[in-house]
């Protein structure tokens, strides 16, 4: 049992439930303290040890009915593996007698797996199946396409080679006995071929899934296909709720040990001055302020709706978000986010302002006239596009006025260095103004971007 | 009890705390159970009033041991919450003593001396005596054991966890001027959270992870049973009906398990016999604290006192 309770905690980590070793010595304590009979309550005391979150109990819960759904035939199993045992070690003929009272009367001379299934002994081939993966490694699958080898591995582990020997051998002696030794085969792999399946789904979940959200991270938000957008916004919250758990720290912090004299002087004047009561220095901090001006002409829409998702999601993080959205105008567009599911939200934007060419000097032009107050010099003002501005006047100036109010000015471009400059590019004359000008293509660079953003204000 | 098995030991816990009117599911019995048997904290999870922090008063209650609370909140420190220096005290005692320090000193000849003469005294002013337990000390301190309940950890700041992970993997704290106290009889500790921010994995990890959601109806009916006793059983079965469907929608805040037993009580005042659309419509807002969910659930009403009614007729 001990064994199965280790191969569970395998299962466990694939489904996505973090297990490590203080907490499956814990789990082992708890399970040797209800004992395995009474498997409802083995259920309650794993979830209880195992899982952290009302997810992982999910997770976990189905895991364990998985795993335990297994055909469980322990006893046998352990039975069967002597008898493989010493039918391997002798391999004579006469180890034929224990499997004669099935009524199939194989001929003597077959190898174990022949007979086996010849006598059709339901349980002892399943126990076989199991212990040849667990002779396999089969909780080390991680991908689906691993599936052929690993059923492979399990046949050859129990004896394929032996039983291709007999099937030649008894197609010339006795093709009835051998047609029936075929089907048993066929029916065999198919077997072989479900363990595997349900091995892959127990133990390689959580590891297809970090590879399809790595592919994801990386891939660039402006080509990225329609089927993947929801698996994105699910991923950008992801994001979101990272940078929440590591900036979302209260804002006043007592700095216990600085003494705050002149505080202590004050409150203590009564006592003539013997500090009866101390006060202590406390450290302030921002939260940021973010200012988002987004460019939704066609090349960089895709990026921006991403990026006004990740930055909406923060609240607990950053005091005020104002965004603004632009192609050939510019509209605030905060309200639009704030009330609105993010599909609808962006659809309205994009009916708004969207579709146009690009115009980066009459946006800027408007954003002057109507939001210049918007900026304090706690804002971090976030510009994201490509800056290219179909060769009309950059206002670059308008940019310089910007800069300059604000604390920090941070330019996000989806389009890579090497572009930037070229054809109707104006990054680099706006560059002189930014504080950071940086690429941001894909999930991971939206990350990186807004943490270092946040961080500046910790 | 080691000899018991540990179904009927389960069973043993949860008709045990039936007797303190907390009707606990087979899970909640078997955390109890567990912590218990393995010496570990229980981290509860779970929505508003759905009884975590009667949970740790019922097994108080049951167990005749005495509950100390701590109840977290933003900007909690150890000062609050392990032990301070009762400073005030140790500044009118040095000032009481001044005289006597100097008749003791007096006899020094010189600095040098004195200060020798001083160190034999120990460190009078940081004894236990002027140490102000709070109530993780004191949960400590406890001859014959206690329930600690840390209620609402997830208000407390991040700090405030790291704080707590020395108490709760081995029951000790360390004070820098006194050494280590550990207790002297393990407490039992149950710490609740409403999730409104994920606790670090270090906590976690030194807990047993108890999430108490809503119950199911059955259950609901047992504790509204054992909580209200003078309710009939038609217009119990009723209620806990309504409100299960009531769950069902949309709303910003779920009426939970403490609004279901005010509501029993609610009905039973106003000497309801069943269910009718006047009187729900009337304490609707004993379920729902919003004026949206009210809004909201209006217009529900009468198709769900008819399916709660139905099902009565089933179950």
């Amino acid at each position: 049992m001990r064994e199965n309770i280790h191969r569970f905690f395998r299962a466990a980590r694939g489904a996505g439930v973090h297990v490590s070793p203080a907490e499956s010595i814990d789990a082992m304590r708890a399970v040797a303290q209800v004992g395995v009979s009474d498997r409802t309550i083995l259920r309650d005391a794993l979830l209880l040890t195992l899982a952290k979150s009302q997810d992982e109990k999910l997770a976990l819960g189905d895991c364990f009915d998985l795993f335990f759904s297994q055909p469980e035939p322990r006893q046998e199993q352990s039975e069967a593996n002597s008898n493989d045992v010493s039918e391997d070690a002798d391999q004579s003929p006469s180890s034929g007698e224990a499997s004669d009272a099935s009524g199939g009367s194989p001929p003597a001379e077959l190898g174990p797996l022949a007979q086996m299934l010849l006598s059709q002994d339901r349980n002892a081939i399943s126990a076989a199946i199991a212990s040849a993966s667990g002779a396999a490694s089969l909780s080390d699958i991680r991908y689906s396409t691993q599936r052929g080898i690993f059923s492979s591995r399990i046949l050859d582990a129990m004896g394929l080679q032996r039983l291709r020997d007999d099937l030649d051998e008894l197609t010339a002696t006795n093709p009835a006995l051998a047609e029936r030794l075929r089907a048993a085969l066929d029916a065999l792999r198919e077997a072989v071929r479900d363990t595997v399946a349900q091995g892959l789904a127990l133990y390689a979940r959580e590891e297809a899934e970090n590879l399809r959200n790595e592919i994801l991270r990386n891939a660039p938000l402006a080509r990225i296909e329609r089927r993947h957008v929801a698996e994105m916004r699910a991923l950008i919250r992801q994001i979101a709720r990272r940078l929440r758990e590591r900036y979302s720290k209260p804002r006043k912090r007592q700095r216990r040990g600085h003494l705050d004299v002149r505080r202590t002087l004050r409150r203590n004047a009564a006592w003539g001055g013997i500090p009866f009561l101390t006060a202590w220095k406390r450290k302030h901090r921002d939260r940021p302020k973010i200012v988002a001006l987004c460019d939704v002409s066609g090349s960089v829409a895709q990026v921006s709706d991403f990026f006004l998702l990740l930055i909406h999601s923060l609240h607990e993080v950053v005091d005020d978000v104002h965004s603004f959205a632009f192609s050939s105008h510019l509209i605030e567009v905060s309200d639009i986010l704030e009330s609105k599911p993010p599909e609808e939200a962006m659809a309205e934007i994009m009916s708004k302002v969207g579709f146009g060419s690009s115009d980066y000097g009459s946006s800027l032009a408007d954003f002057e006239k109507e939001f210049m107050s918007a900026l304090t010099p706690q804002t971090t003002v976030i510009v994201l596009g490509d800056a290219r501005s179909n060769n009309l006047d950059p206002r670059a100036d308008i940019l310089r006025r910007i800069s300059e109010r604000s604390k920090r000015l941070v330019w996000l471009n989806p389009e890579g260095r090497l572009a930037w400059g070229f054809g109707d590019s104006e990054m680099p004359r706006y560059a002189t103004f930014c504080s950071v000008v940086r690429q941001c293509s894909t999930a991971q660079q939206l990350e990186r971007a807004v943490s270092d953003i946040v961080a500046t204000y910790q | 009890m080691a000899e018991q098995k540990p179904s009927t030991a389960i069973e043993a816990v949860e008709s045990g705390l039936a007797a303190q009117g907390y009707i606990a599911s087979r899970q909640i019995a078997t955390a109890v159970y567990l912590s218990q048997q393995i010496e570990k904290p229980i981290l509860v999870e779970g929505p508003a009033g759905v009884g975590k922090t009667e949970l740790a008063k019922a097994i108080a209650a049951w167990r005749g041991l005495k509950m100390i609370r701590l109840q977290c909140y933003e900007g909690l420190d150890e000062a609050k919450a392990l032990y301070e220096w009762k400073y005030a005290k140790q500044l009118l005692y040095t000032q009481i003593l001044k005289d006597k320090l100097g008749e003791v000193l007096g006899g020094a000849q010189t600095l040098h001396a004195a200060l020798n003469q001083l160190h034999d005294f120990g460190d009078v002013f940081f004894s236990k005596e002027f140490v102000e337990p709070r109530p993780l000390l004191q949960a400590l301190e406890q001859p014959g054991g206690c329930v600690l309940l840390i209620d609402e950890i997830d208000k407390s700041d991040a700090e405030f966890e790291s704080l707590l992970l020395e108490i709760l993997s081995d029951f000790q704290v360390t004070i820098p001027e006194l050494g280590t106290v550990s207790a002297i009889t393990p407490p039992t500790v149950i710490l609740t959270s409403n999730s409104e921010r994920d606790l670090g994995d270090a906590l976690k990890r030194r807990c047993l992870h108890l999430h108490i959601g809503f119950p199911e109806q059955r259950l609901e009916e047992r504790i509204v049973e054992s909580r209200v006793p003078n309710i009939s059983q038609t217009l119990r079965r009723q209620m806990v009906g309504f409100i299960h469907e009531i769950r069902s929608l949309d709303l910003k805040k779920l009426p939970s398990v403490s609004e279901t037993i005010d509501w029993a009580r609610v009905l039973v005042l106003l000497q309801a016999s069943e269910l009718d659309t006047e009187i729900v419509k009337d304490t609707l807002n004993v379920l729902l604290k919003y004026e949206a969910d009210i809004e909201a659930a209006q217009p529900q009403i009468t198709t769900f006192i008819a399916k709660a009614a139905r099902s009565n007729v089933f179950g």
